[in-house]
């Protein structure tokens, strides 16, 4: 191996050039990637959206203010030939065992959960990834917050949570939770 | 060493996981089902080889004292693109795999064969050591993820042959399944060997 | 009492070895001797400590703001890289003792994934800067709890006579499985 004179001008310059190529061949590549990274949540959005709501003729998107905080949570209006049947809110916990959950939850318009669906999580495979698999799910279906508390049992909630994954179910709960109470406070604004 | 044996080399004799013991985090980690060990394992040969080819390109131009921190950023850019390519195009295997593909970075088996091969070897033959090594690696890690797959979830690739609703041996997919499996694993590859070292030696 | 969360799942729970991998090339390397198992855990609790404030600082001073996210790798391990070489610097000025004690393991944390793993994980669960730094010293505990652990059971199996294949790293996975079998049972405890 040739080696070239080290001096402090060529070591810096030479780590420069390599750090300059790095970045505007990353900015190019993330030019390229965030279009389709976008595509892939919308399509993701939209596949849950078929399965927490009742058949609509058309959709709303409307973003209301999330009531845990300063952002807003984005709610689709579910409206069939002019009424307006359901809302479908795209909440989140940051609470899961492994970081953020990204949940859909349909609501009809007396904010009676219609169901739920998985957008993004990574729990533990075998344990908490059972959030995605339709019978933990299936509690909720037909629930209205109202009169069923959403918390763990261990938590005096009325949900059954997985086995060995209450971290999970709870940071599930806290996700709906989250929907149901922004999604009442702007109904009630509204 | 012909080119053929520089490739074969990463698969058996010096396989970074059974025999060089490197690269054990993603080899435990992301082995919970054959497809994630795949991913994890294409993923890694991908940053393997290309960085493999760019350090033995510019060998000749890098300074010696700073060649690591160089190595660090050729090899850092090449994992952001495969973290950024996974996230566009298959997202839910980057879910699955989630901070192990960032991770790749400290994978001492990409550093090392910059430092023990790239930096001292012509560009093909730098390429072919990268996809031997990756592609060793990725036997592997599928191997492994099939083996926790099939006594865990009782499926393979996803295709559940037990019944639908009966879950396999749910230990082999948790971590216990990982540390268990992979010692048994190389276990097996170290009994191959002592037999197989033994006979030559009787012949 | 978040605090008290993070702190037991971050040692116990979600042991970073035994559950998590991270940091596995160590944890199998430095675990023969009990005085090596000791000094590396605290270089390791040191480091991760400050690489994880130092990571937090740069993403949120300067990457978020200036829209950088995904130069968020590359710029991580330079930072670990040169910090470590900076401490070790630092520790050999100041105490020759210190630095005969900690000095030879300090080269082989860059590669340690547990602390880069550290600094991304705390960006992805979303921690301020103070939940930050108590994750990051009891993922380090709880790095040193596992290797210390299992250099304790490494010291008495030199006496034990295994079969030749077993010998060396099959037998400490083997252990290290039913280590994390005996730590699944704490997940009962949040």
């Amino acid at each position: 191996m040739s080696k070239k004179e080290s001096s402090l001008l060529n070591l810096v310059l030479t780590l420069f050039i390599i750090a300059a190529l790095a970045a505007i061949l990353l900015a190019l590549v993330n030019k390229i990637t965030s279009g389709p990274i976008a595509d892939a949540q919308q399509q993701k959005e939209k596949d849950a959206l078929q399965k927490v709501l009742p058949s609509f003729t058309d959709l709303k998107t409307i973003y209301i203010a999330n009531i845990d905080g300063s952002d807003s949570l984005k709610v689709y209006e579910a409206i069939s030939n002019g009424t307006v049947i359901g809302y479908a809110v795209n909440t989140y916990t940051m609470q899961g065992f492994n970081g953020r959950i990204e949940l859909m939850v349909g609501f009809d318009t007396t904010l009676t959960i219609i169901n739920t669906e998985v957008i993004n999580q990574a729990e533990t495979p075998g344990l908490g990834d059972k959030i995605t698999k339709p019978d933990f799910r299936e509690q909720f279906k037909g629930k209205n917050p109202e009169n069923f508390i959403l918390k763990v049992k261990k938590d005096k909630g009325d949900v059954d949570a997985i086995t060995a994954s209450t971290i999970t179910s709870r940071a599930f709960c806290d996700a709906l939770d989250r929907a149901y109470r922004s999604l009442k406070a702007w109904k009630g604004g509204a | 060493m012909n080119q053929w044996q520089n490739f074969s080399k990463g698969i058996l004799k010096e396989n970074p996981v059974l025999v060089l013991v490197l690269g054990m985090c993603p080899a435990l980690a992301t082995t919970s089902s054959a497809i994630n060990g795949l991913g994890m394992g294409l993923a890694s040969t991908f940053v393997l080889a290309l960085s493999n080819v760019i350090i033995s390109a510019v060998r000749k131009m890098v300074p010696n004292i700073i060649r690591i921190p160089i190595f660090i950023v050729i090899i850092a850019t090449f994992v952001t693109i495969v973290d950024m390519v996974m996230h566009a195009f298959v997202p839910d295997l980057y879910n699955a795999l989630g901070i192990f593909i960032p991770l790749i970075v400290v994978n001492c088996m990409v550093l090392g064969r910059a430092e023990a091969f790239a930096s001292k070897n012509d560009i093909l033959s730098s390429l072919i050591d990268g996809l031997g090594i990756g592609i060793g690696f990725t036997l592997t890690l599928t191997v492994l993820g099939s083996i926790r797959e099939i006594l865990g979830a009782g499926s393979i690739f996803g295709y559940k042959f037990i019944a639908p609703t009966a879950d396999g041996i749910l230990v082999f997919i948790l971590a216990p399944g990982a540390f268990l499996t992979l010692g048994i694993l190389m276990a097996l590859n170290n009994l191959y060997k002592n037999k197989t070292s033994k006979t030559t030696k009787n012949s | 009492m978040e605090y008290v969360i993070i702190i037991i799942s971050a040692i116990f729970v979600s042991n970073v070895v035994l559950t998590q991998f991270l940091g596995i090339c160590p944890f199998l390397g430095v675990s023969q001797k009990m005085s090596t198992a000791i000094g590396m855990s605290a270089a390791v609790i040191f480091v991760l400590t400050l690489a994880t404030l130092v990571t937090y600082i740069v993403y949120y001073a300067l990457l978020a703001p200036l829209h950088l996210q995904y130069l968020q790798t590359i710029a991580f391990i330079l930072i670990i890289a040169s910090l470590v070489q900076m401490v070790e610097i630092i520790i050999k000025k100041i105490s020759q003792s210190l630095y005969q004690a900690l000095g030879i393991y300090l080269p082989l944390i860059t590669t340690n994934c547990a602390v880069l793993g550290v600094a991304l994980l705390v960006i992805i669960k979303n921690y301020n800067l103070g939940e930050s730094l108590v994750y990051a010293v009891s993922i380090g505990i709880g790095f040193g709890l596992a290797l210390i652990i299992m250099a304790g059971l490494r010291e008495r199996l030199e006496f034990s006579n295994l079969p030749k294949a077993f010998q060396g790293t099959p037998i400490a996975l083997i252990l290290a499985g039913i280590l994390s079998l005996a730590f699944m049972g704490f997940t009962g405890i949040i």
